[in-house]
């Protein structure tokens, strides 16, 4: 059967399914563009790592969806699961990491945080750190 | 009336693999462009899966995994190892 073939006929269940899945895929193409308006737009690492996120979890959760309905069959919807599954243990892992990299080589602009919970551990590991080292030292550096 | 819908979608990923690829070449810095090219691989992944859902097939579902394990060994890998090479502590 073509694409051509087709119809938006809302009196059969077919027309309804085609209708969402249609809607699901317009709508998860928005997300990736959603995502490069804000690469481009927002200023700096932390606020584009908000923004990329959208297809990597809605946007590929409704063009899965979309395909499922389209192809009419009930086995393909565990694989899809899987599919997404996968890709909601992995992108976060991703995101850890690049914000952790980026809060250590300082890609932020500090006045945006609300707040920032972060810095009070990074100093008092800093803390035990430096007092470690003293203690290796010598007693007169013990304070 | 699906190849509307096709038509539709093929504009708005174009558009946005326009503004990662452009996010890509002028990032100011590496973990930005790590980021735009994770976004790409999901607009990627995106793209083969609007292919599967308007032509009713299944052969590109292994690569959209696949896809989905580059983006995040690649993103893992460069986070990993990236280090700062700048005088100045905050982004212009």
């Amino acid at each position: 059967m073509s694409p051509d073939t087709w119809t938006f006929d809302l009196a059969s269940a077919d027309g309804w399914i085609n209708l969402v899945s249609a809607v699901f895929m317009v709508v998860g193409a928005v997300m990736s563009l959603g995502a490069a308006i804000g690469l481009l737009r927002f200023p700096d690492l932390l606020s584009r790592m908000h923004a990329a996120t959208k297809p990597q979890v809605l946007g590929l959760f409704l063009l899965l969806a979309s395909i499922g309905l389209q192809m009419r069959t009930w086995w393909v919807w565990p694989v899809l699961l899987v599919a997404w599954i996968f890709q909601l243990l992995t992108v976060p892992v991703s995101a850890h990491m690049v914000g952790r990299a980026g809060y250590r080589t300082k890609h932020l602009h500090r006045e945006l945080l609300t707040s920032d919970e972060l810095e009070a551990v990074v100093q008092k590991a800093a803390a035990k750190a430096a007092r470690e080292d003293g203690s290796g030292d010598g007693p007169e550096r013990q304070s | 009336m699906m190849q509307a819908v096709l038509a539709v979608t093929a504009v708005i990923f174009s558009l946005a693999a326009t503004g990662a690829i452009i996010r890509i070449a002028r990032g100011p810095s590496l973990l930005d462009r790590v980021l735009a090219s994770d976004v790409l691989l999901a607009i990627l992944g995106g793209a083969l899966c609007v292919d599967m859902a308007v032509n009713r097939h299944l052969n590109n579902l292994m690569l959209v995994v696949a896809i989905s394990v580059i983006g995040f060994i690649g993103s893992v890998t460069v986070a990993r190892f990236v280090a700062d090479r700048r005088e100045q502590p905050s982004e212009p």
